[in-house]
């Protein structure tokens, strides 16, 4: 029952952060951004295991390892991406933080360049000349 | 949870004494002495976060880009 222990400590820390921004700001923001790192870090280990048995049924299927790893790649630059713009935007830097997904999206484009060439090779392959 | 919850009221519990230490310190006419302490419970509790985050990080690298 981990989803008790998650609203748990939240709806804690949410009483917490309602005491401290009276007095200082700086620390409520800290505290929060704080308790966001420690669920993502206690639900990291259960995403883990489902990318284990992913990595393990896309073996047996033969799937091109390159394929897998860029989306895993994707999927983790998204998650990153994600969690410094809900920080930076709690920080109330909400220009800073469309910057932050921006940088995301750029990346995630580049890694997803080799894919996009594949697919579009194999187009160009199958039309006739 | 595997992470140690306590330190989130470590992180609360820093926040509020160093308001109350703020608030007598100034009481007592000692502003820029309030400041300094201001600032130096800012710095434990980022050493704090700073030291989550390079985890989380390095959480995040083992379970997405692995083999890179």
């Amino acid at each position: 029952m981990e989803i008790i222990q998650v609203v748990g400590i939240g709806i804690i820390v949410t009483f917490l952060v309602l005491v401290l921004k009276e007095q200082k700001p700086v620390f409520a923001f800290l505290l929060a951004t704080f308790t966001g790192i420690i669920i993502f870090i206690a639900l990291a280990g259960k995403i883990a295991e489902v990318i284990r048995v992913l990595e393990h049924l896309a073996t047996q299927a033969h799937v091109n390892n390159l394929f897998f790893e860029t989306i895993l790649k994707i999927v983790g630059i998204a998650y990153i991406a994600e969690f410094g713009a809900q920080v930076t935007r709690d920080a109330g830097q909400g220009s800073i933080a469309s910057k932050i997904e921006m940088a995301g999206k750029l990346l995630i484009m580049v890694m997803a360049i080799p894919i996009i060439t594949v697919i579009i090779e194999t187009i160009v392959q199958i039309l006739p000349a | 949870m595997p992470y140690n919850v306590d330190a989130v009221f470590q992180i609360a519990g820093i926040g509020i004494i160093v308001a109350m230490i703020h608030t007598v310190l100034k009481q007592m006419g000692k502003e820029d002495f309030a400041h300094w302490v201001t600032l130096f419970g800012f710095g434990v509790v980022l050493f704090m976060i700073a030291m989550l985050i390079q985890d989380l990080f390095q959480t995040i690298k083992n379970v997405f880009l692995f083999r890179s």
